[in-house]
């Protein structure tokens, strides 16, 4: 039955159809580019100081939690404080810099953890008792984790919103 | 386990001190100095028996040491709180007023005979027991006795169920009500767990004495004194066998580390 498509076009159509959506592409450029922006689709986080990390990347991503786990028993019971696998040497090296010119906690969403953490939805509380940014001698002791803290870290949220 | 064998080892991890660009010589040099420098002020010898022995980060701590204090109670003097204020800077803890929710680290508590009226104030913090009954109670296992005696509480395992606060014969440790943000690196504390005094381990641990110890040499009367109790040859142990010391509450049976003299 002859109508206003004709087979043949409908189904060169779905396929040009499904080949723009396959492509990698067309969803997003490149990662490192597209973070850039607020549309970024996979996180893309801040590179620590120096070359390379403590491992190999794979594994870092893998097995982050494994090592410092163990680490922290040995360093806790133990009393063993080697840096390659120290949550205080990690925290010091991916250190990201905030407007205020100190590296940012926690409570801002470009903390090294939370770039990671934020999108695979993984709650950490690490940072209810460590220091979630290396210290600095001009820090205030905050006495509770309310007040300033949660302020800035909704406006930040909030500007980061709009852009 | 294997897979960590093959790991890359930065330079910085294999020299220890040497990374922090300090050479081993010279932070002996700049302990002996320090040592110079107290006994020109009179606190004589109590720095040189206070220094803790370093030991490579990688190696795990020795039941050889067991740390401790001697306390030279005539020595602190009334209102002095070097060892306090310098406790809470170290640790970043703070006293915010409420004393019944307040940190413990440390806490200058004054003494009266209630016959003579001698009125005496020391110094109190964690006892570091070798018997301590906070890890007997520990339904966990976070209360626990490093293998140099020194009395930790492992808040990755602690559910703050307070039992070893009630435990404790010298109200040492104290729980946390509040969240907290920007600890110490090198001091975590956290909501919901229950903290003390740590002997400064991180200090230790790279042969440093405790903040109190030093304060109390540069800022107070020079009353107390940190080294290794089971070295005969240590300050601290020839003090303590040429002196008669106390320890507090001493009938317990907890036998703390912390010694008192002239108590």
């Amino acid at each position: 039955m002859p109508g206003p498509f004709s087979r043949a076009g409908v189904l060169a159509a779905l396929i040009a159809l499904l080949l723009a959506c396959a492509w990698p592409g067309a969803a997003h450029a490149d990662p490192a580019q597209s973070a850039q922006t607020a549309r970024a689709l996979v996180p893309s986080p801040q590179k620590g100081k120096g070359d390379a990390c403590v491992a190999d990347t794979d594994f870092m991503r893998r097995y982050h939690m494994t090592v410092l786990n163990h680490q922290r028993d040995d360093t806790v019971h133990n009393g063993i404080r080697t840096k390659q696998f120290s949550l205080k040497e990690c925290i010091a090296c991916h250190a990201v810099q905030g407007e205020d010119a100190r590296p940012v906690s926690i409570e801002s969403p470009k903390h090294f953890c939370r770039t990671c953490h934020d999108y695979a939805a993984v709650k950490i509380d690490c940072f209810e008792c460590h220091a979630s940014r290396p210290e600095s001698n001009k820090a205030a002791q905050l006495p509770t984790g309310h007040g300033d803290g949660a302020v800035s870290a909704l406006s930040r949220y909030l500007k980061g919103k709009g852009q | 386990m294997t897979r960590r064998m093959e790991f890359h080892v930065p330079q910085h991890e294999k020299r220890g001190f040497e990374a922090a660009g300090v050479d081993r010589r010279d932070l002996l040099r700049g302990l002996v100095a320090g040592a110079g420098l107290t006994l020109a002020s009179g606190v004589t010898l109590y720095a040189v028996g206070g220094v803790a022995e370093a030991r490579a980060p990688g190696d795990p701590v020795s039941p050889e040491v067991r740390w401790g204090m001697l306390i030279d109670v005539n020595k602190c003097p009334d209102g002095c709180k070097a060892c306090v204020t310098a406790c809470s800077k170290e640790n970043g803890w703070a006293e915010t007023g409420s004393s019944l929710t307040d940190a413990q680290w440390i806490r200058k508590v004054e003494v009266t005979d209630p016959r003579t009226k001698t009125s005496r104030a020391l110094p109190v913090m964690c006892q570091h027991c070798a018997e301590p009954p906070c890890v007997d109670v520990c339904p966990t296992g976070a209360s626990f006795k490093r293998d140099d005696g020194i009395v930790l509480v492992d808040k990755h395992t602690c559910i703050g169920c307070r039992y070893c606060m009630m435990a404790c014969p010298y109200n040492a440790r104290s729980f946390i009500h509040e969240p907290l943000s920007d600890q110490k690196p090198h001091a975590p504390r956290g909501k919901g767990t229950v903290e003390s005094c740590t002997l400064c381990v991180h200090r230790v641990d790279e042969g440093r004495s405790p903040a109190c110890v030093e304060a109390c040499h540069a800022d107070g009367g020079g009353a107390m004194l940190f080294g290794d109790l089971n070295d005969p040859d240590s300050e601290i142990s020839k003090r303590i066998a040429e002196y008669a010391t106390q320890q507090i509450r001493g009938d317990l049976g907890t036998d703390p580390g912390v010694h008192y003299q002239n108590l």
